[in-house]
């Protein structure tokens, strides 16, 4: 009895113990994570300065090295804007269906959305390539180039779909299913008696949404927008298959119809060939680190947006 | 033949297919205040949502029967309930002001919805309607504060302005007072005393004294049936059914 | 005073304005709607369509064949994928778990706010960022790619996503049932977790197949981890294949046959995750979190 007592005890002690230590687990993962980023990267910040950032040649052959970040930082920015620009609308245009629509179809179209959500980065990158990829250059690509190619400089280069359009837009159907599922909960924790007002002066649904929901959920949705970006931002493989991976001035973005390259692809694409300790591993994992900084502001943003909204609905609309 | 505004005629709700409202059958005189009462989860308030079709938003309700305002029926499928919301204004139970808008902005939000930009009549629609739900006074100097920094009776009466800024014919209110304190219950009161000169009030309350103070004419409901539906006075001192005397005597509910 | 009149003109002027608009806006979500499931369709469809075809036994217990050849199969990716998902759900699922029940006993303690924090902004870095982390910590000391970094690295991507859903599961749990459990005078801690635990076992549940679905893709950080190769696994300091990377490497190679066996291993994988999702939830619902009395 009494000795079934104590160790009772002391595996309560061990367990505090435990979930203590996993706990700080993470803690220390980060911290590593981030100061081995930072250490492991200092030879070529110590190289460079910060011009690494603002540079764009890049050159592997030893003894003529030169790596410069900017086309890929670039790269990262448009295609995370195109992105987000296709997929925003869509995404809330789902979420505010989602709302109105009856329960049928409600948890269906919630099933879709998770479904689209788990498929791997890999398969849409492998879809984009074989499937999406033809039908792209033939009937948009190739038509646009040649009515507009010549004198628009956007849609400029060789439409051969290799390229940082194609690229944006595939990422842009991998970030709707989670832009239109954090709106989803956003538009859902609206309040009833906010949306019966607005009902009630006889709003369509449009001004319903117009009216009641979005002032409400402003900085919610704004948030459910930047948690997509996060992902844009870090999503690396399907964009390593489409954008057709130029390096150096190559890889500065001019046009739409132009090779180019992301801060995570260049990682994918050259990390296993440069070797240990030389200055090209220190450059990728310098952008490494350039990556990581662009998604924790992003992700703290977010997190402060999405967290705040929530919160604001558990309690009464006075707080 | 005396004019009714509003009459709504067989009225049935289903919730998830289950009867909660059966048959009910109620005319409501012109500028009159008519006071809905009964026992928690007799259906007035289901009632009451059923006259601007107010379930249009809950896909789980399914209303049957006929809504006649002005000789036109609200529940025809060729009716745009829209054009008929109008007429009808609705305060709630909880005060539900937008948070983010201010006073000003809360007040017109349904005129501005129905694109009136002209400031001169917006202020003239804002002064108005405050000053018909006894708001006017306590905040005409401070019109761009947000709604929600007042407080909860005074968002309530912000609530009943906005309602009365689009001009309704008729105001339909749930329990408006039932979350105050009695101060503004009182203010309430005299608004909707106020109000009856133009326009026909239907009111549910939990609060018996309440509607024998304010109301022309009361209806009892119980279990989704109106049971008894008389002059106020009538149905409080001599009802005709043996339920309603039970229930105004206190007995239940 | 504006006349009523003047009011019902304003109104009726407007109002036909105002349903148009809301009837085009209303189409243009339901075209949203439509237009996103398109994608999402044919992805699906191509997979099973082209994927089939692939599908036999040599395909599914083979090592690749030379490259272009029309024989070989992704036995070695396979095999490489569940390894790795069970080596990862190893280190991951206990640390996520028991971090999570951190989180949620100690929840207004310094310590948790700052970790949840840190979790919250962990769960969403880029995968790729943990590949060159692991490579570092791991790789680079060991001196060879190996089955472990490869599972390290996919359980820092685990371990965020169980640890918050078993938190916020957790959360749920009505208070009565805490309350009872102090009530019945269960001072043993252990055993009163336990209770909750089992309350809140769907989301938990859900938590973990989310994250084992999750990585079960995932590829970049497979890249600087396992490498990839083309034998099946023999030991824990050579490189390893698994789907993901077997796909992209398929994708690469301009030839037919590959692009068949990229769509086969993708119907495969996408198999497997399915898999894994049944098998978990069948095993925790019969015996595992059930308290022995």
């Amino acid at each position: 009895m009494y000795k079934n007592f104590r160790a009772n005890l002391i595996s309560d002690n061990t367990f505090k113990i435990i979930i203590t230590v996993s706990a700080i687990y993470i803690l220390i993962i980060v911290s590593l994570l981030i100061t081995k980023l930072f250490f492991e990267s200092y030879p070529i910040w110590h190289a460079n300065g910060l011009s690494f950032i603002v540079n764009s040649d890049w050159n592997t052959i030893e003894g003529r090295e030169s790596f410069g970040a900017l086309p890929y930082i670039l790269g990262t920015m448009i295609t995370s804007a195109i992105a987000m620009a296709i997929a925003i609308p869509f995404s809330i245009g789902i979420a505010m269906f989602v709302s109105y629509t009856p329960q049928k179809l409600h948890v269906f179209l919630n099933f879709i959305i998770d479904l689209l959500a788990s498929i791997p980065s890999i398969i849409y990158g492998l879809w984009g390539l074989i499937i999406f990829r033809p039908i792209f250059i033939k009937s948009v690509e190739i038509p646009i180039h040649d009515m507009l190619g010549k004198h628009v400089w956007l849609f400029s280069g060789i439409p051969m779909g290799l390229d940082i359009i194609t690229a944006s837009i595939v990422l842009s159907i991998m970030i709707i299913p989670t832009i239109s599922s954090v709106s989803r909960e956003i538009i859902k924790s609206v309040p009833i008696q906010q949306q019966e007002a607005a009902f009630m002066l006889g709003a369509t649904e449009w001004e319903i949404f117009k009216l009641a929901i979005f002032p409400y959920s402003k900085a919610g949705l704004v948030g459910a927008s930047i948690l997509g970006l996060g992902r844009a931002v870090g999503e690396t493989m399907a964009i390593t298959m489409l954008i057709g991976n130029a390096t150096g001035n190559f890889a500065l973005p001019k046009s739409l119809f132009q090779a180019g390259q992301t801060m995570s692809s260049i990682i994918a694409n050259e990390f296993i060939e440069a070797p240990p300790l030389s200055l090209h591993l220190s450059a990728l994992i310098g952008i490494g680190l350039i990556l990581l900084l662009f998604a924790i502001c992003i992700n703290i943003i977010a997190h402060i947006l999405v967290i705040r909204m929530l919160k604001v609905q558990e309690g009464s609309i006075n707080t | 033949m005396e004019s009714y505004k509003l009459i709504a005629e067989n009225i049935t709700v289903y919730y998830n297919n289950v009867k909660s409202i059966k048959n009910v059958t109620m005319k409501f005189k012109t500028n009159t205040v008519t006071s809905l009462i009964g026992p928690s989860g007799c259906g007035k308030t289901s009632f009451l949502r059923c006259l601007n079709r107010m379930h249009d938003m809950n896909k789980k309700v399914r209303v049957t029967g006929k809504v006649i305002i002005d000789g036109s029926n609200l529940y025809l499928d060729t009716v745009n309930p829209i054009l008929h919301r109008r007429k009808v204004g609705m305060v709630f139970q909880k005060p539900n002001p937008f948070p983010t808008m201010s006073i000003y902005d809360n007040v017109i939000a349904g005129l501005r919805l129905n694109g009136i930009k002209d400031k001169k009549i917006l202020d003239d629609a804002v002064q108005t309607s405050l000053k018909l739900a006894y708001l006017w006074d306590e905040v005409n100097d401070n019109l761009k504060q947000p709604a929600i920094e007042l407080s909860g009776g005074q968002q309530q009466r912000l609530c009943i302005a906005r309602a009365l800024a689009i001009k309704p014919e008729i105001i339909i209110m749930d329990e408006p007072s039932s979350a105050l304190d009695p101060v503004s219950t009182q203010k309430i009161e005299e608004t909707i005393m106020n109000l009856k000169k133009t326009l026909t009030i239907i009111i549910v309350t939990h609060n018996m004294q309440q509607a024998i103070r304010i109301s022309d004419y009361t209806a009892f409901m119980y279990l989704g049936k109106l049971i008894e539906f008389d002059e106020t006075k009538k149905l409080f001192t001599s009802p005709n059914h043996q339920l309603t005397a039970k229930y105004v005597k206190g007995f239940f509910g | 005073m504006i006349q009523k009149n003047e009011y019902e003109k304003q109104f009726y002027k407007n109002i036909r304005c105002r349903l148009i608009i809301n009837k085009i806006i209303n189409i243009c979500v339901i075209l949203a709607v439509v237009f996103a499931l398109i994608p999402l369709g044919s992805i699906i469809f191509e997979v099973f369509k082209n994927g089939i075809t692939a599908i036999s036994i040599e395909f599914l217990t083979e090592v690749p064949g030379a490259i272009g050849a029309k024989n070989g199969g992704i036995g070695p990716a396979i095999q490489g994928t569940l390894l790795i998902i069970l080596f990862s759900s190893l280190i991951g699922i206990p640390i996520g778990l028991f971090s999570g029940i951190f989180l949620y006993e100690f929840h207004d303690r310094k310590l948790a706010r700052i970790i949840r924090f840190v979790n919250d902004v962990f769960m969403e870095l880029p995968t790729i960022i943990i590949g060159i982390f692991t490579f570092l910590v791991i790789v680079l000391t060991l001196g060879y790619f190996t089955i472990l970094a490869g599972s390290f690295a996919l359980s820092l991507i685990m371990i965020p996503i169980i640890s918050k859903t078993t938190e916020e599961s957790l959360k749920m749990v009505p208070m009565a049932y805490k309350e009872a459990g102090t009530a019945l005078g269960l001072q043993n801690w252990i055993i009163s977790i336990k209770i909750i635990m089992v309350t809140a076992k769907k989301g938990i549940l859900n938590g973990i197949l989310l994250s084992v679905a999750r990585i079960s893709g995932e590829t970049a950080p497979l890249i600087m981890t396992t490498l990839g190769s083309s034998q099946f696994f023999h030991s824990f300091n050579s490189p390893i294949d698994s789907l993901p990377l077997r796909i992209w490497r398929f994708s690469l190679l301009p030839y037919d046959e590959a692009q068949t066996y990229g769509w086969g291993s993708a119907l495969v994988l996408i198999f497997i995750i399915i898999m894994i999702s049944i098998i978990i939830r069948y095993a925790f619902n019969t015996r595992l979190f059930k308290i022995k009395t």
